[in-house]
C-alpha cells in the first residue's frame, strides 16, 4: 500500500492542477489580511457598535487570533470546493485518461488501489490545511499581534485569554480536516462512479451546496434530517470556541461549552467518511473497467 | 405673628445649621482621600454582563491627583463601563467645582449613611449629578450614583479593608445598563441555529456589572504620566 | 506448459454477448496471435485476462493460478498493454518508468530503466513530456512500462498501432526477440494480419464473441488449398457458370471480385472449366496468407 500512496503522492503534486488551491488560499488570505491591515478598525467598529455603546474595550480588538477566526469562517465554507477539485477527479480522471486500466491491472487489488488513491487524497486535503492554518494563524499572528481573543458572535461576546487560544486552534483545525476528508471521501465516491472528472467534481459541490443550505435552512419539515446531514456538523470547529460559565457569570479558562457537540459531530463525519469510502470500494471492486 | 416669624426664623437656623453639618462630612472625606497623591491598586476584575463571556483577569488600577485614572488589565483585552471608570470618588472630589445638597439618610447594608448630591458647579465637566452615600464616622463613601452628559447613568458601591484609612476601597462595584447586542448572521456565519430567537430573548435587557477586588496598594510611590 | 488457460468463458453486457463461451489456451515461449474485427471480443477477452472485467462465467488460470484467487501473484509477471496508450501528460517518460517502478516487487534499478529506454527507442526523449510526444512515441512508452519489470507474459493490444514502417518493424523484432532469445511468452492482439502472420506462430479466431479457429498458422493454413483470385471480362456470367458447376462449392462470398478456397489440384481444372464454358479469363492469381483464411472464416460465418 506505501507504493500506492507514494505512487498517487507523486502524481499529485507534480500535476500543474494541485497548485491551484493552494493558490487560491493563499490569494484568498493575503488579500483579506491586507484589508484588515489597512482597513480593519472600521471593520471593528462596525462588529463592535453594540459594545461600543455601553463598554470601553481596551486592547488589541484586531490581533492574530481574531483575524485567524474570521478567515476560518470565510475559508472553510469554500475549501471543500477546491478539495472537491482533487477529491473528485482520483479514480473518474484516471479512467477519463484512460490511465485506470494501466493501474488496475498491476499486482494490487482493487481496494489497496482505491484505499491508497483515497488516504493521499487525504494526505492532499491535510497539507492543504496546514498551508490554510500557516496562512491563516501564524501569518496573522506575526502580520496582526496577539491578544485575547475577542469573539463577536450573532447573540453574545465571548473573551478568551490568549494563553488559552492556541490549543483551540489546534482542536478546530484537527475538527476542520474530519470535515474536509469527509468532502474528500464524498468527491471520492462520486469519482467511483463517474469515467470522467466534470460529472463528479459538480456533483460533489452541489452536494454540498445543497446539503448546506437544507442545514441552515430553519424549516421543521428538514429538523429531522439535519443531525444527519455531514454539512450540520462541518462548521462545529466554533465549538472550540465557546467557553462556559460559572454561576456568577464568569467564564472557565479551558473549558468548551459543548464538547458533547463536538464529538457528536465527529462521530457523524467519521460514519460518513466510512460510508463515502466504503461504497467507492464497493463499487470500484463490481465495476467492469471499460474506459 | 411672632410665632410664625419665630417658626420662619427656626427652619432657617435649622437648615444652616445643616448645611453647615453636610460641607465638613465632604472635607471630612476629601481630607482622608487627600493623603493619596497616587496609587497602584493591584486586583482582579470580573466582567458581568449578559452578553459576554469573560474570564476574571488581573488589573492594575493607576491614579494620579488630582484626576488621572486608568485601569490596565495585566495583558489583555479589558472590558470596562464606558466613561464611568474615569469618575470615581477621588477625581468626583478633587474638581472641587460642585456645590452640594443634603439628601437624608439611608441605610445601606446595615449601615446608616448620609446622602448627599453634588452638583457640577464647571459647565466642562463630564457629569450633570451625582449622588454620594457616606458613612458620616469613618467617611468614608459606599456607593456613588452619577448621570453622565454622555455615556448614561452608573453606580459604583465600594467595599472597604485594609486601606480604609486611605479612603481606598477593596472592592468597586460599577453597574451599568447594557443596550441589547446583535449582530447579524450574515456577518458572523452563524445559520442553522434553532434556538438562536430565545437566546436572544434571554440576553436583553440586562444590567451590566464589572467588579475590581483589589488586593493590594502601593501608595504615593510616584506614578508616571505616561500610564495615563 | 500452459501459460494461459481460458475455460469457456463468456461476458454479457445485457443482452449483448460480447464474449460467448471462449476457451483456449496459451503455451510457454508462443507468440500467440489474437485475430478479429473490431468488436469481435479481443478486447474484452484481454481485459477479462487481466481482471479488468469480471466474466459472467467461466474461469481462467494464468502460470496454473486461477486470476480471480490469486490475481496479485499472477499480475507480477504479466506486463500489458491494452488499447491505446494513456499516459500523465504531465510527467516525461523516465518519470513514468520510475513511477511504475515503485508499484513491482522486483527491485527495477535505475540502469534497468534507462536500457527500457534504449528498447523502446525513447532514450532521446527520456526527459521530454509525454503530451510533447506523437502517438508512436506514447505507444513505445506503453510497450516499455509493460517490458520494466522483466514479466514472463506479456499481453499487447494492438501494439503497432500509430507506429510508422520502421516503428513496425523495430516492434515486431523486438517481441520475436522476447520470444525466441528470453523465452517470453507473448499474446498480441491487432486487425493488422499480415503482422500478425510476421509475428506469431499461433493464434486465434474470434468473430462476433465465438472462437471461429485457433492454433498454429503452418497448421490452420492448409497449404494444400488456395484462394484463388479471378479476374474476367464479366464477373457475373464467370459466377452464374461456377454456381452452376461443381466448383460451386468453393466460391467465396466477397463484396467484390470471385474468389474461390480451392485445393491447389483443382486449380488447373477450374481454369479450362471456366474457358470451355466461355468465360474471358484475363488472370488467375492464387495466394495461401493469412488475411485470405481470416477472411474465409468469417465470410462463412456469415
Amino acid at each position: 500500500m506505501k507504493s500506492i500512496i507514494s505512487f498517487e503522492l507523486y502524481k499529485i503534486f507534480r500535476r500543474p492542477r494541485t497548485y491551484i488551491a493552494f493558490g487560491a488560499i493563499a490569494a484568498l488570505i493575503l488579500v483579506i489580511q491586507f484589508g484588515l491591515k489597512v482597513d480593519g478598525q472600521s471593520y471593528a467598529a462596525f462588529l463592535m457598535k453594540d459594545i461600543n455603546d455601553t463598554l470601553t474595550v481596551d486592547g488589541n480588538v484586531l490581533n492574530g487570533y481574531l483575524i485567524c477566526y474570521i478567515l476560518l469562517q470565510l475559508l472553510l465554507v469554500h475549501v471543500p470546493l477546491l478539495v472537491a477539485l482533487i477529491a473528485a477527479d482520483m479514480i473518474s480522471g484516471e479512467a477519463n485518461l484512460g490511465t485506470l486500466r494501466l493501474l488496475f491491472s498491476t499486482p494490487f487489488t482493487r481496494t489497496q488501489w482505491v484505499l491508497g488513491k483515497f488516504i493521499a487524497a487525504s494526505i492532499y486535503t491535510i497539507v492543504l490545511l496546514i498551508w490554510l492554518a500557516l496562512l491563516a494563524l501564524f501569518l496573522s499572528m506575526w502580520v496582526f499581534g496577539t491578544d485575547d481573543l475577542f469573539l463577536m458572535k450573532s447573540n453574545y461576546v465571548v473573551l478568551i485569554e490568549q494563553n488559552d487560544v492556541l490549543w483551540r486552534y489546534v482542536g478546530a483545525f484537527v475538527f476542520a480536516s474530519f470535515s474536509l476528508l469527509t468532502v474528500t471521501s464524498l468527491g471520492f465516491l462520486m469519482s467511483s462512479i463517474a469515467n470522467n472528472s466534470i460529472g463528479p467534481i459538480v456533483g460533489t459541490m452541489s452536494a454540498i451546496v445543497f446539503f448546506t443550505i437544507l442545514s441552515t435552512l430553519n424549516i421543521p419539515l428538514f429538523s429531522m434530517i439535519k443531525p444527519y446531514l455531514f454539512t450540520t456538523h462541518m462548521n462545529n470547529w466554533k465549538e472550540f470556541f465557546d467557553i462556559q460559565v460559572n454561576d456568577n457569570n464568569e467564564a472557565i479558562k479551558g473549558s468548551i461549552l459543548n464538547v458533547a457537540k463536538i464529538k457528536t459531530s465527529l462521530i457523524v463525519l467519521s460514519t460518513h467518511i466510512v460510508l463515502f469510502v466504503g461504497t467507492a470500494v464497493y463499487i470500484t471492486r463490481k465495476k467492469d473497467i471499460l474506459s | 405673628m411672632m410665632k410664625k416669624l419665630f417658626a420662619i426664623f427656626a427652619l432657617l437656623i435649622y437648615s444652616f445649621s445643616s448645611l453647615a453639618q453636610v460641607d465638613p462630612l465632604i472635607e471630612k472625606v476629601s481630607k482622608k482621600l487627600a493623603l493619596v497623591n497616587d496609587y497602584v491598586g493591584e486586583g482582579v476584575m470580573k466582567t458581568d454582563v449578559s452578553f459576554i463571556k469573560a474570564s476574571l483577569g488581573k488589573v492594575k488600577v493607576y491614579f494620579k491627583k488630582p484626576n488621572l485614572l486608568k485601569v490596565k488589565k495585566d495583558g489583555g483585552i479589558s472590558l470596562l463601563p464606558k466613561g464611568g471608570v474615569s469618575l470615581t470618588i477621588n477625581t468626583l472630589l478633587n474638581t472641587k467645582q460642585y456645590s452640594t445638597i443634603a439628601a437624608g439618610t439611608q441605610v445601606l447594608n446595615g449601615k446608616t449613611l448620609t446622602v448627599l448630591k453634588l452638583i457640577p458647579t464647571d459647565e466642562n465637566l463630564d457629569w450633570v449629578i451625582a449622588t454620594l452615600w457616606i458613612d458620616p464616622v469613618e467617611a468614608l463613601v459606599y456607593k456613588t450614583a452619577t448621570t453622565t452628559k454622555e455615556n448614561g447613568s452608573y453606580e459604583i458601591t465600594m467595599q472597604y479593608g485594609a486601606y480604609a484609612n486611605y479612603g481606598l476601597a477593596s472592592k468597586i462595584i460599577f453597574s451599568f445598563n447594557t443596550k441589547d447586542y446583535k449582530l447579524p448572521n450574515g456577518i458572523t456565519l452563524e445559520f442553522g441555529d434553532e434556538d438562536a430567537a430565545a437566546k436572544q430573548k434571554a440576553l436583553k435587557n440586562k444590567k451590566g456589572t464589572v467588579e475590581i477586588t483589589f488586593n493590594n496598594y502601593v501608595i504615593n510611590k510616584g506614578v508616571s504620566n505616561s500610564m495615563f | 506448459m500452459s501459460v494461459i488457460q481460458v475455460n469457456n468463458i463468456s461476458k454479457h453486457f445485457g443482452s449483448l454477448k460480447a464474449v460467448d463461451g471462449l476457451s483456449f489456451e496459451v503455451q510457454a515461449g508462443q507468440v500467440f496471435g489474437f485475430l478479429g474485427q473490431n468488436g469481435s471480443g479481443k478486447s474484452t477477452t484481454i481485459r477479462m485476462l487481466l481482471s479488468l472485467i469480471h466474466p459472467t462465467s467461466g474461469s481462467i488460470e494464468i502460470f496454473g493460478d486461477s486470476i480471480a484467487s490469486n490475481r496479485n501473484k499472477v499480475l507480477e509477471e504479466i506486463g500489458a498493454i491494452i488499447e491505446r496508450p494513456d499516459l500523465y501528460p504531465y510527467l516525461s517518460a523516465k518519470e513514468h518508468l520510475q513511477l511504475f517502478a515503485k508499484l513491482r516487487s522486483k527491485k527495477i534499478t535505475p540502469s534497468s530503466i534507462e536500457d527500457t529506454l534504449v528498447k523502446v527507442g525513447l532514450n532521446d526523449r527520456a526527459k521530454d513530456k509525454v503530451h510533447t510526444f506523437s502517438l508512436g512515441m506514447k505507444q513505445r512508452l506503453g510497450i516499455g512500462i509493460a517490458l520494466l519489470h522483466n514479466p514472463s507474459l506479456i499481453i499487447l493490444d494492438e501494439p503497432t498501432n500509430g507506429l510508422d514502417p520502421q516503428g513496425i518493424s523495430d516492434i515486431r523484432n523486438l517481441i520475436q526477440h522476447l520470444a525466441k532469445e528470453e523465452g517470453k511468452t507473448i499474446l498480441v492482439s491487432s486487425h493488422i494480419l499480415s503482422e500478425i502472420e510476421q509475428m506469431a506462430s499461433h493464434i486465434l479466431i474470434l468473430h462476433k464473441g465465438k472462437k471461429l479457429a485457433d492454433g498454429a498458422i503452418q497448421t490452420l493454413l492448409d497449404p494444400n488449398k488456395m484462394i484463388v483470385h479471378l479476374s474476367t471480362t464479366n464477373d457475373e456470367q464467370a459466377i452464374q457458370v461456377i454456381l452452376a458447376s461443381s466448383f460451386s462449392n468453393y466460391l467465396l462470398k466477397r463484396p467484390a471480385g470471385i474468389y474461390l478456397s480451392i485445393p491447389h489440384f483443382e486449380i488447373p481444372l477450374l481454369n479450362q472449366f471456366l474457358i470451355q464454358a466461355g468465360v474471358g479469363l484475363i488472370n488467375v492469381e492464387s495466394r495461401n496468407s493469412l488475411e485470405d483464411y481470416f477472411l474465409q472464416l468469417t465470410s462463412n460465418t456469415n
